[in-house]
């Protein structure tokens, strides 16, 4: 196939397809995770603070007391291959434009050399986060199959996207064709694996805070 | 009496015409350097290519135009002039081609002919526009089809060139639905090299350029996978856009009349395809290096690029999905919400099953 009606291909029928099962798993599971339920807590609120489970939508991001210091990689790598993908899926302006023609909202970006060194951080942090895993028991241990294929189509994305900027490997066309269905990959697979925390991580963190402060219990 | 018939014969060789034209040496040489350094041969090569173009005969071409819109014509020939590389082009013998020659009817055909004749395997074949394969009568010449006239003329060529999208990719004509069933010259001429030289139209410099590759070194310029010449399309549009450090520092013109479209801003947003297209506008331009379409304010629509015309909207960033998602949405929505109603009943009669399945213990049971 020509590298231009791949790409064509890629920005078309493909992109609807990913976005549609993007759409529908994720609603599917929210519909599966929501409808389960829980019981009625009939036991009287401790210390039933107000705003305990939005508190916690952010608190749970800050390390608890002394868990920084005895895992300091999982923390910063943590945090830079978060910012770093954020930034790099929201404010970069070609990704700004598909935001645009997707959802009909855009906002200012950030300057190219600026996201490209956002991206390198991000590749760097998920490669020392995969050795980590290898390297840690406890992390290799707790590692299924759904953690190695979320880890490779996240990397993916961003290796090719930077592949495509820098014009390194494949002709540029073919390569950007390559990135975006590699981010089409992703926006399939997000919602039927550990992805899917990000969507989840606002609503599960949010029951969490208020349950525990129904009990009284810090969290 | 000598000196007039001189003149009234035609050159033998194109340093022969050149001189008759009042070409100095120091102006050849000039435009050999130029030529040398579009094509990317080393410098040291505009004395070889000096030497070979002068001492070279006057190639025959045929040029046959097909679903066109002699676009490529008007370019190649008014945008030349009065430079130097017009005169090289007037001192091929051009001996056919319907938009410039003056004879008509059978005598043109029968001038086609005699050049196919006399100059059997050597002649060049120059094709603009796109074979219809629908229906032959879609478009004939003297009565005969464009495709059959193609094979007849390219047997005794000893190359083809495809000028513009229609006659390299198909172009416009093969847009969907193509009605036509216009296909490239590729697709019908298999056993004969072929450059395309694509754009809609091409830069007439471009094609000087093949044809004094062709002349000094008796063979085709090295090619990229779509039968361009490299020299030419061997880099994108955005890559040497005078507007590119505006793209690396994220300043944009939201429309073609605001103030950063006004500053000479990059045109991603309004749709410009340079960063997908392989040419050499930004570089040589248009009309004596005046201008190209991105310094005129407009963006690339990519016009040197196979299907241009159906690969998304003109005026659409070249990121962006090329076609509407809202109805997708809802219908994704619809699915999912189905499945998801689907999942949660079928969990929930599961959880029922394995309540009413519970049996209560009591101490007494423990004790069994």
């Amino acid at each position: 196939m020509e590298h231009l009606a791949l790409l064509t291909f890629v920005r078309g029928p493909a992109l609807d397809w990913s976005l549609g099962l993007c759409a529908a798993g994720i609603i599917l599971r929210l519909f599966e995770t929501l409808g389960l339920g829980r019981k009625a807590d009939l036991a009287k609120p401790r210390d039933d603070g107000p705003g305990s489970g939005w508190q916690t939508i952010f608190t749970r991001s800050i390390p608890p007391a002394g868990m920084f210091r005895r895992d300091p990689l999982t923390y910063v790598a943590g945090y830079v291959f978060h910012f770093g993908l954020l930034a790099t899926i929201v404010l970069f302006v070609p990704h700004i434009e598909v935001i645009r023609g997707v959802f009909g909202v855009s906002w200012p970006g950030l300057p190219g050399p600026l996201v490209d060194v956002l991206t390198v951080a991000s590749l760097v942090a998920l490669i020392l986060l995969l050795v980590h895993r290898f390297y840690s028991p406890v992390k290799r241990l707790l590692s299924g199959i759904d953690d190695y294929l979320s880890w490779v189509l996240t990397f993916l994305p961003l290796l090719t996207g930077y592949l495509a900027f820098h014009h390194l490997l494949l002709e540029y066309t073919l390569m950007l064709a390559v990135h975006i269905i590699s981010v089409e990959l992703l926006l399939v697979i997000l919602p039927f694996t550990k992805l899917f925390h990000s969507v989840s991580l606002w609503f599960s963190r949010w029951y969490n805070g208020d349950i525990n402060a129904r009990k009284g219990v810090a969290s | 009496m000598a000196q007039s018939k001189h003149t009234n014969t035609l050159p033998r060789t194109v340093g022969e015409g050149l001189a008759r034209r009042g070409v100095s040496r120091r102006e050849f040489l000039q435009f050999c350097t130029t030529l040398a350094s579009m094509m990317a041969l080393p410098p040291a090569m505009a004395q070889t290519l000096a030497q070979a173009i002068s001492k070279a005969r006057r190639q025959s071409v045929i040029w046959l135009s097909f679903q066109e819109c002699t676009g490529c014509t008007e370019s190649l020939t008014r945008s030349h002039s009065p430079t130097l590389e017009n005169l090289i082009f007037d001192l091929i013998s051009l001996d056919y081609h319907h938009t410039l020659q003056a004879a008509s009817a059978t005598a043109a055909e029968e001038a086609r002919e005699q050049a196919m004749k006399d100059n059997f395997g050597k002649y060049l074949l120059v094709v603009d526009g796109s074979v219809p394969m629908a229906n032959p009568g879609y478009s004939t010449i003297a009565g005969i089809s464009n495709v059959d006239m193609l094979v007849e003329t390219a047997k005794g060529a000893a190359a083809i060139v495809a000028v513009g999208s229609c006659a390299a990719f198909g172009g416009l004509p093969k847009a969907k639905p193509n009605p036509t069933g216009a296909v490239a010259i590729s697709d019908i001429i298999h056993d004969k090299p072929i450059i395309n030289v694509s754009g809609c139209p091409p830069i007439p410099v471009v094609m000087t350029g093949v044809l004094a590759h062709f002349l000094t070194f008796g063979e085709i310029p090295e090619l990229d996978p779509l039968g361009r010449p490299k020299a030419f399309y061997g880099e994108t549009i955005h890559d040497h856009c005078y507007r590119r450090p505006f793209y690396d520092q994220g300043k944009f013109a939201e429309t073609f009349d605001d103030a950063g479209a006004r500053d000479g801003w990059c045109l991603y947003k309004l749709g410009c395809k340079g960063p997908v297209t392989y040419n050499a506008c930004a570089t040589l331009k248009w009309n004596d290096g005046t201008s190209f379409p991105i310094q005129s304010g407009h963006p690339c629509l990519g016009c040197s690029e196979p299907n241009f015309w159906d690969a998304g909207r003109f005026y659409q960033a070249v990121s962006m999905p090329i076609t509407p998602v809202e109805g997708l949405a809802g219908a994704a929505a619809a699915a999912g919400a189905v499945a998801g109603v689907a999942v949660t009943w079928h969990n929930r009669s599961k959880k029922a099953q394995a309540k009413s399945a519970h049996v209560t213990l009591g101490v007494q049971d423990l004790k069994k």
